[in-house]
């Protein structure tokens, strides 16, 4: 194991080694204080960047496997490719940045951090994300998402930017916010009623959403080096929780 | 029997969470390959499984016997194979007989006997009944009524390798990596409610169908009880056998397109068909009240093949994942991505389907998307 610190960049030919053995290395490795480590020739390997909780930046090279970031707690993760199922599982704190697409239920249960997916997302993306206090989680998905965007969200910010649709093109995800009891789904470009679930509402974004929202595509923009003018030209609706509580009655007599 | 716990929960722990892997990869120009990168990119996927099923179809397996069918069979034992081999003689023109060659391999423990038969029906058929009709009749009844046999499979030009291990280790344990053929799909197991034996690998095979599934079958008793009144016997005490069955009975039998067959297996919610034009209703309606009992409930992504097609499918609202990636005239099916880029690093275009619609590699077509319903209905007018 090579010896790290201060600004040095680790470099790791993940090719054929198993999770487990990457991600010990890992831990090592950011235990050890370094900045930066690039991870070469990944495919498939989980849980990458699982449970770290110091500030490095991790550089993917390859395509990670499920659960990319889990439980992580303040690491920044750069992907070079695609991105798999579960990414951002349960994140406390800190970045994941994906330089492509990403797979089913991106962010799911997060509860702080920042995820940016350059293209498209599978399904349920943002699944039961939380927020809590100033734990805030925020999503941003540069394409469009397939069925159950924000399922079940109870916190934390989504944003759906549909930069890959055409002019007049509608999302055509369906059930979007089923369940939704908390947070915020800030979507640019346009949705039927019945593509969304029974438990959301659409209302125009008031000033302290355009702040949110401006924000947050300047972030994205500069990841990927787009014009956020260009994106914040587009036409954005709120969908929010019309019930913070939906099911505070069932067992009440 | 290897013992589950031990290797699906050694410190037990409250709870396991895993997952079946698939894979598929089919050359449309109909060019043959080795083993050697479906055994890696399955192998890419081994903690999806827990080693307790693996397997494999190859499809322009037998070319020069591409004309008979190739009954792959598995005995638990002397007496069940002397039994099915006199069954064999006595209801088929038998032209080749060997044991499938195995090697030594750590891993495999207690396997059975596998052999293949290349076989004709000729006159043995009545005459008022099809030669692949006979055949399903002739594997059900040594599925049932034969004792310690099974068959893997029994199509024309392709063959069935499975068993209990991880499925690199039945790989190695069958030398696969020596076999040619233009679609392959593989399966890693990870048993959830039925019991890890041979028979229960995938695929499940029936003529040349073969079904590779990653999820649940929660319709397994209707759908099952549906196709024994067609007498499809189930065996193999795994929910995946059904759909193997099915699309035999819809495609082969009912001849059925396949777009038409993913509307039975996984259609639209009944609010979904609401919204369509009437005619596109009608038939969904339809479908829906013919064929409701082949409905497959439950999280499924599964790779149907047979000669010359690879078919991708999920359950509606995908509760399992699958990630398609095609490359010039090749199309890969593979429950993670990464087991595609493993194999083929550079590909044209990567994508998840949305649940219930129908990826279909065809031989001889470079592959595109399919025809929704709705235009079919409008070519037909």
């Amino acid at each position: 194991m090579a010896k790290s610190g201060g600004n040095s960049v680790v470099k790791i030919n993940a090719s054929g080694v198993f999770y487990r053995e990457l991600n010990a290395r890992l831990r090592d490795i950011a235990s050890n204080d370094a900045q930066r480590v690039e991870l070469h020739n990944v495919c498939g390997q989980r849980y990458i960047g699982t449970d770290l909780d110091k500030p490095i930046e991790i550089e993917i090279f390859g395509t990670p496997g499920n659960d990319l970031g889990a439980f992580m707690d303040g690491s920044r993760v750069i992907v070079h490719g695609n991105a798999q199922d579960g990414c951002g599982n349960t994140m406390n704190e800190g970045e994941i940045i994906v330089h492509g697409h990403a797979g089913d239920i991106i962010g799911l249960s997060a509860r702080g951090g920042k995820i940016f997916i350059r293209d498209d997302v599978g399904y349920r993306a943002g699944i039961h994300m939380k927020e809590y206090g100033d734990k805030k989680p925020v999503l941003v998905i540069g394409g469009t998402a397939q069925d159950f965007l924000g399922e079940y969200m109870a916190g934390g910010i989504l944003i759906l930017l549909g930069l890959n649709l055409s002019a007049g093109e509608h999302h055509q995800a369906k059930y979007i916010g089923t369940g939704m009891h908390g947070g915020v789904i800030y979507l640019r470009g346009s949705v039927e009623d019945y593509q969304l679930g029974q438990e959301v509402g659409i209302a125009d974004l008031e000033e302290k959403d355009y702040q949110i929202v401006r924000k947050l595509v300047g972030e994205f923009a500069a990841h990927f080096d787009y014009e956020p003018a260009t994106i914040l030209e587009g036409k954005f609706i709120k969908l929010y929780p019309r019930w913070l509580r939906p099911y505070g009655r069932l067992y009440a007599y | 029997m290897k013992d589950i716990r031990q290797i699906n929960n050694p410190y037990n722990d409250d709870k396991v969470i895993d997952a079946c892997s698939i894979f598929g990869m089919m050359d449309t120009t109909g060019g043959r390959f080795s083993g050697e990168a479906i055994i890696r990119a399955i192998a890419n996927m081994h903690v999806r499984g827990n080693g307790l099923g693996g397997g494999f179809a190859i499809y322009g397996l037998y070319p020069e016997y591409a004309d008979l069918y190739a009954l792959h069979i598995m005995y638990l034992s002397r007496q069940g194979q002397q039994e099915t081999e006199a069954f064999l003689r006595d209801r088929f023109y038998l032209v080749l007989d060997e044991e499938v060659p195995t090697r030594p391999t750590p891993a495999i423990v207690n396997p059975p006997l596998v052999w293949r038969y290349f076989v004709r029906v000729d006159q043995h058929k009545p005459a008022n009944q099809s030669e692949d009709d006979y055949v399903v009749n002739r594997v059900m009844e040594i599925n049932t009524r034969l004792s310690d046999s099974f068959v893997f499979s029994s199509g024309k030009d392709m063959g069935v390798f499975k068993g209990v291990g991880y499925p690199e280790e039945i790989a190695e344990y069958f030398g696969l990596e020596e076999y040619e053929g233009y679609l392959w799909t593989a399966h890693g197991r990870f048993p959830t409610n039925t019991p890890g034996w041979w028979g229960g690998a995938h695929p499940f095979s029936i003529l040349d169908w073969t079904v590779v599934h990653n999820g649940e079958i929660s319709s397994y008793g209707i759908n099952r009880r549906y196709l024994e009144q067609f007498g499809y016997q189930c065996t193999m005490q795994t929910d995946t056998e059904v759909i193997a069955y099915a699309v035999d009975l819809l495609i082969r039998k009912h001849n059925l397109s396949i777009e038409i067959a993913a509307n039975i297996l996984a259609p639209p919610f009944w609010a979904e068909i609401e919204r369509r034009p009437p005619e596109e209703q009608k038939l969904l309606r339809t479908l829906r009240q013919t064929y409701g009992s082949l409905l497959l409930n439950g999280p499924f992504t599964i790779i149907i093949a047979h000669r010359g097609e690879m078919i991708g499918l999920t359950d509606r609202i995908r509760l399992r994942p699958l990630t398609v990636g095609v490359k010039g005239d090749m199309l890969y099916l593979s429950s993670e991505e990464s087991a595609i880029r493993l194999v083929c690093p550079e590909l044209d275009r990567a994508w998840s389907p949305m649940g219930g619609e129908p990826i279909v590699g065809i031989l001889g077509q470079p592959f595109e998307p399919r025809r929704t319903i709705r235009e079919m209905i409008v070519d037909a007018n």
